[in-house]
């Protein structure tokens, strides 16, 4: 509904991605989830939902899993932000990614990259962590097509295969 | 991509009077703390300001800190660290409880005390995309001519629905306001007013400090229903502080959301004290919330039902605490 609009202001962006510092101008409207992926070209952040509902753009920031999507991209100034490609380990598959492949723990995969971000937070604060607290820790995150047995089933995995 | 505002920008003020000065240099300008709420709002078209106040620079908004009078709770502090405070989990249990049911980890990370007592009113003909809105004619909260709810009526009946109010209600917390002249403290419950279009008694330029909790608080505990088990806010949220002696209660104190245009304490609760918790008590506190909450259909859970719900959980606590303290 806003049309003919002017080019917004624009302030430079200093943040650090997936481990690399960058500077991008953006505009002080801009959206993180959509700085990442139309910016950053970051397109495993998923917009699931038309606001903070679904945990689809689940990002890390400064280790924290949280909603893209109805989080300033200004407002990352100075932080790290890790998204589900900074997770790979030297251009392979990190633990939990290969045991939601393994595990089943993804189906239509919309959910995943999310799925995957909130858990990586869950291990790096709790490496052995409860069914429990596996739940709890993906209590933001929706999925409409695993049912979460085999999400949980997958965290599970990863967690045992922790050396 | 989402576009939020033709044009926006955002200030970032070290200090609370920064902050105000700033919000009165700027009208139409929004203060914005976590952005858990705000944001969502602005996506939905709900609010457009053209400058955002980002208050997570400022230090007087920050830390718990305990003392011989109580507790003073921040109001930048973020609902994560709140629900994760080991004395605060002991001592002033519902409110930590209420802290742990909002939204999901990711918003409990980012949104804050401040943001959740200043929270928006909220109904299922407003809370929507603005084509949703328009093609339903708008409502009197904003931008149109009826209310949906009741179209009879002229006043909005959308429902409060923080989870943290009524915990700190029921404690008898007091909030610390700061203004363009002076810093005012006062109950919690004065804050808000029965209005859903403005429930607040703040001046666009007043500025939540901070909370204080009393010391020696007596036992409590949060419950609420929802209609899904995570991420979700109440359709009714119930706190209670009792506290007992010798069989009989000492004192207590119901805090209620998610019914009304604003959080409140239930009246009446005196006729409870100086009594063992029976049957006939458990049910006058059940008559009690039945006749002060006032739901309306601004929810998909019918108000009949958010009515009894209130109700059921009122006395549910009521009946575990006291048998706590036996
Ligand atoms: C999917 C979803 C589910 C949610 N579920 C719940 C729930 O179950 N229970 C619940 O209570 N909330 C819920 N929320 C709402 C929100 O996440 C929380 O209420 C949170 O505490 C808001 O805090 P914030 O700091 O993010 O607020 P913001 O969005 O930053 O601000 C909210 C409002 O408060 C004002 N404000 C903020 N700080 C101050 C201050 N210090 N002084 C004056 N005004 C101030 C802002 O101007 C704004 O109007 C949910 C949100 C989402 C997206
Ligand atoms: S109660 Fe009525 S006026 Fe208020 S938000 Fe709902 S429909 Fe709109
Ligand atoms: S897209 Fe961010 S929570 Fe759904
Ligand atoms: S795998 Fe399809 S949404 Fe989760």
């Amino acid at each position: 509904m806003l049309t003919d609009r002017p080019e917004p202001r624009k302030r430079l962006l200093r943040l650090r991605l997936n481990g690399r510092w960058r500077e991008d101008a953006v505009a002080e409207s801009e959206l993180l989830v959509d700085y990442l992926r139309d910016v950053a070209r970051l397109t495993g952040v998923k917009t699931g939902c038309d606001g903070g509902e679904c945990g689809a753009c689940a990002v890390l920031i400064d280790g924290e899993a949280m909603p893209a999507c109805i989080t300033l991209a200004v407002r990352c100034e100075g932080r790290s932000i890790e998204t589900i490609e900074g997770l790979v380990e030297q251009g392979r598959p990190s633990r939990l990614q290969r045991a939601f492949h393994e595990k089943l723990g993804t189906q239509c995969g919309f959910c995943t990259p999310g799925m995957i971000v909130a858990s990586e937070a869950l291990l790096r604060k709790t490496p052995r962590p409860s069914d429990q607290e596996i739940r709890a820790a993906l209590s933001g995150n929706i999925c409409r097509c695993t049912g979460y047995v085999k999400i949980i089933e997958s965290v599970r995995t990863a967690a045992e295969a922790a050396p | 991509m989402t576009i939020l505002a033709r044009d926006l920008h955002i200030d970032r003020p070290s200090n609370v009077q920064e902050a105000i000065a700033a919000r009165r240099a700027h009208p139409g300008s929004r203060f914005i703390a976590g952005g858990t709420d705000l944001v969502v709002s602005m996506r939905h078209g709900l609010s457009r300001p053209g400058v955002l106040i980002d208050l997570s620079r400022i230090e007087e908004l920050k830390g718990i800190q305990f003392g011989e009078q109580g507790v003073r709770i921040g109001a930048g502090v973020t609902l994560a660290a709140l629900a994760r405070d080991a004395v605060i989990a002991k001592s002033y249990r519902a409110v930590a409880e209420a802290a742990q049911t909002i939204a999901g980890p990711g918003h409990r990370a980012m949104g804050t005390v401040g943001g959740n007592l200043c929270l928006d009113t909220r109904c299922v003909y407003y809370n929507q995309s603005e084509w949703w809105r328009h093609a339903n004619g708008f409502c009197l909260k904003l931008r149109g001519e009826i209310c949906h709810v009741a179209p009879q009526g002229r006043h909005c009946h959308a429902a409060f629905t923080g989870d943290l109010a009524p915990a700190l209600l029921a404690l008898g917390a007091e909030v610390e306001i700061a203004g363009a002249e002076r810093n005012r403290r006062m109950p919690l419950g004065e804050l808000y007013v029965e209005d859903g279009r403005a429930h607040l008694a703040l001046a666009e330029d007043e500025l939540l400090v901070a909370v204080y909790l009393p010391a020696a608080p007596p036992p409590s505990a949060y419950a609420k229903v929802r209609v899904r088990g995570a991420i979700d806010y109440p359709l009714a949220g119930v706190a209670v502080a009792l506290a007992a002696l010798d069989g009989v209660v000492k004192s207590l104190r119901i805090g209620l959301t998610g019914t009304n245009s604003r959080p409140f304490v239930l009246a009446g609760t005196e006729a409870i004290v100086g009594r063992p918790i029976d049957e006939n008590a458990l049910q006058q506190i059940e008559r009690l919330v039945q006749k002060q909450v006032q739901p309306m259909r601004t929810t998909i859970a019918s108000a009949h039902y958010r009515r009894l719900a209130a109700a059921a959980l009122a006395r549910r606590l009521v009946d575990r605490l006291f048998a706590g303290t036996q």
